[in-house]
């Protein structure tokens, strides 16, 4: 799950890691008041939507008064920021967060991220702060240092010092830097993060060491024990059809093509994108029913497919082991009369109780192309949508 | 022979009494797997499916003698549990839990530094060694004895790929699924070695997908050190970046882990690939028959 920039600073804040004063402002009234009750000469005026590359779009403006800070305030709110992780249809802002202006005298990066290869989190730092790590890793590898954390005794003040000397951090300001990244660790580990991203840490004329922005995402598998940070979940951010399909806990994430797909298992639900494109198609979702789908499971999944107007045509694969063919089928059935579908359908079932299920599918009397194997389903949908 | 478990292994269900555990252990049981032992927490001393239920591991192993745990705990308490099996000295943990915090698996993994016991999954669909024993989810009957070894992240493409080789009569001689998560307790290479030193196994199919790159390291350890013929498919060559497809392991971050890639380099190393997730078994076969092993493979 993602949170705002603003929700990970205060998240910061409680953990000691220094950010700039700020608040969060719905209106241009609230983001007007906002400022002037913030010190500074110079207020930032920072759209709030969930996805980087905010700053090259104009999404971050310097006011100089408070006359400004309106201008911009109305300027912004409302306003679809396109950037490049926003995708072509860009995302409307409706948060701002207006905070207090940093003397910036060095930007740099410093991220938490698990390394699959050693199963352990590690803290990465650069010089390179404000470009994104993966070109700095891409241009400048030697730039980028790491530190790899034992969870058993957490991320110790030798290893951030260590990070802060070799990312050329000033050497009166290490102490303050690795308390900064400790603090940091912290949030990671106590609020079950997935990626813990500060770009750019910043060091200030008065001798600061500052979070400038704040990148959060935690763990999805871990917000049972977080409600608080379920709280902090904005739903307006997100896919509705995806929203709509946590709540039968069905895996779903829209893709651009025309060809809905619904199927049993993530390894099979890719390999059936794959091969769909193999034969010239494009699929418009991903979507994984699990291992345990039940009809009104099966019925929800139809129905978000089908809320999608791009989508000609659906494709059905499922390899039931512990999964019933003929649940499924019945699910179909179901599914089919609720929703009365006018698209070609196409479905492939494999495995436990397959004979049932295609007998149920054929005396349905409904309008079910029937395919052999996973490649017969995938030309045969094709072909029909086309 | 076969890799991990045979027909004498001995398994106790965590969570025997949960609705999974339950319906899993009554599938097991019908395949003919050994299953000497459950537990659950409070309910020592029952019975389900005359299996009986003890209260702890450690119990369950010092009275059955059970050398291999499978687990069906709900996510919140699997980690907890792989670690009282490690506790309790078992050869190998099979985790079929899904939706386990990643930050649990960092530390599990680091209690299981030095311990005997070997973990397969989280998230994973258990392992197989056809006609002598099943110890996970997956489907029993499309399984035929042989000489075919599958490793793989993922479970229903793992069904499909063994469908097409039974179809084929290709038998397999073990099949083992590590998951799809990424912090997991047995990676490609692991299993890869136990197939070269297995006597019944004479080829072997990796299946894996993008995220990571656990298929490039496999693929240059195939390279270097097997010397049985090995062919592989990688799902998810369609995945946009950034999106995460179902498995939690699986995601195309910063232009690392596609499906591209890995396909480019297990090709660098020799590595067939099949096209299509439809044409595994038909790629494996052609490498079998270049190989002059394909009647060997054959089911009798």
């Amino acid at each position: 799950m993602n949170i705002h920039e603003y929700q990970g600073k205060d998240l910061l804040r409680q953990y000691g890691v220094p950010v700039p004063n700020g608040k969060v402002a719905f209106t241009v009234d609230e983001a007007v008041k906002a400022a002037e009750s913030l010190d500074s000469k110079v207020k930032v005026v920072k759209a709030q939507i969930h996805a980087g590359g905010r700053g090259k779009a104009g999404g971050v403006k310097l006011a100089k008064s408070l006359d400004e800070v309106r201008t911009y305030a109305e300027e912004l709110l409302g306003k679809t920021l396109v950037t490049h992780q926003t995708g072509p249809e860009g995302k409307e802002v409706k948060r701002l967060l207006i905070e207090e202006g940093s003397d910036i005298k060095s930007e740099y990066y410093i991220g938490l991220v698990l390394d699959r290869d050693s199963s352990r989190i590690v803290m990465m730092g650069s010089e390179e702060g404000g470009t994104e790590i993966e070109e700095v890793a891409a241009k400048t590898p030697e730039k980028i240092f790491k530190e790899t954390i034992d969870p058993a005794i957490g991320l110790l003040p030798f290893q951030a010092k260590r990070l802060a000397f070799n990312i050329n951090i000033p050497t009166e300001l290490v102490n303050k830097a690795a308390k900064f990244m400790i603090g940091l660790y912290n949030v990671f580990i106590e609020k079950d993060c997935s990626i813990a991203e500060i770009n750019p840490l910043v060091t200030t004329g008065d001798g600061q060491v500052i979070a400038l922005d704040a990148k959060l995402n935690f763990d999805d598998n871990a917000l049972y024990r977080h409600p608080e940070i379920l709280e902090l979940r904005d739903l307006a951010e997100e896919d509705e059809k995806e929203i709509e399909a946590s709540k039968y806990d069905l895996n779903y994430t829209a893709l651009d093509g025309n060809i809905g797909m619904m199927v049993n298992g993530a390894g099979l639900a890719m390999a059936t994108m794959d091969i769909i494109k193999f034969y010239g198609g494009e699929p418009a979702n991903f979507l994984d029913v699990g291992g345990g789908a039940t009809a009104e499971k099966v019925t929800a999944a139809f129905k978000i497919i089908l809320s999608d107007p791009n989508v000609k045509g659906i494709v059905v694969n499922i390899f039931g082991g512990i999964m019933k063919c003929d649940d499924i089928a019945t699910g179909v059935i179901q599914a089919t009369k609720e929703v009365g579908l006018e698209i070609p359908l196409v479905v492939r079932l494999e495995g436990t109780n397959v004979e049932l299920g295609k007998k149920l599918l054929n005396e349905s009397g409904l309008n079910i192309t029937a395919a052999e194997s996973m490649a017969d389903a995938a030309q045969k949908i094709v072909s029909l949508v086309k | 022979m076969s890799v991990y478990v045979n027909k004498d292994t001995k398994v106790v269900v965590q969570g025997i009494t949960g609705s999974q555990g339950l319906f899993h252990t009554k599938q097991m049981l019908e395949y003919g797997t050994k299953v000497v032992a459950g537990t659950n927490p409070g309910k020592g001393g029952t019975e389900v499916e005359g299996v009986p239920v003890f209260n702890t591991v450690s119990e369950a192993v010092a009275k059955t003698g059970a050398n291999v745990s499978i687990i069906y705990v709900p996510p919140a308490f699997a980690a907890d549990a792989i670690v009282e099996a490690v506790d309790a000295e078992v050869d190998l943990v099979i985790c079929i839990t899904e939706g386990i915090p990643v930050l649990d698996m960092v530390k599990v993994k680091r209690y299981m530094e030095g311990k005997k016991t070997r973990l397969i999954g989280p998230n994973c669909p258990g392992v197989i060694t056809p006609e002598e024993t099943k110890i996970g989810i997956m489907p029993g009957y499309i399984h035929k004895k042989g000489h075919v070894g599958i490793v793989s992240r993922s479970g229903t493409l793992t069904y499909e790929a063994v469908h097409q080789l039974s179809e084929a009569n290709i038998g397999q001689s073990t099949a083992v699924g590590i998951g799809g998560d990424p912090v997991n307790g047995t990676n490609f290479i692991d299993v890869l070695k136990a197939f070269n030193e297995d006597d019944d196994t004479y080829a072997v199919i990796m299946i894996g997908e993008i995220g990571g790159n656990a298929e490039e390291e496999a693929a240059k350890w195939i390279h270097e050190n097997m010397d049985k013929p090995a062919i592989g498919f990688i799902g998810g060559q369609t995945a946009p970046p950034g999106k995460r497809m179902g498995h939690a392991g699986a995601i195309v971050s910063g232009g690392q882990g596609t499906a591209a890639a890995k396909i480019e380099t297990l090709n660098s190393y020799g590595i067939k690939v099949a096209d299509t997730p439809a044409v595994i078994g038909e790629t494996l076969i052609s490498v079998l028959k270049e190989k002059g092993i394909y009647e060997k493979c054959l089911v009798d």
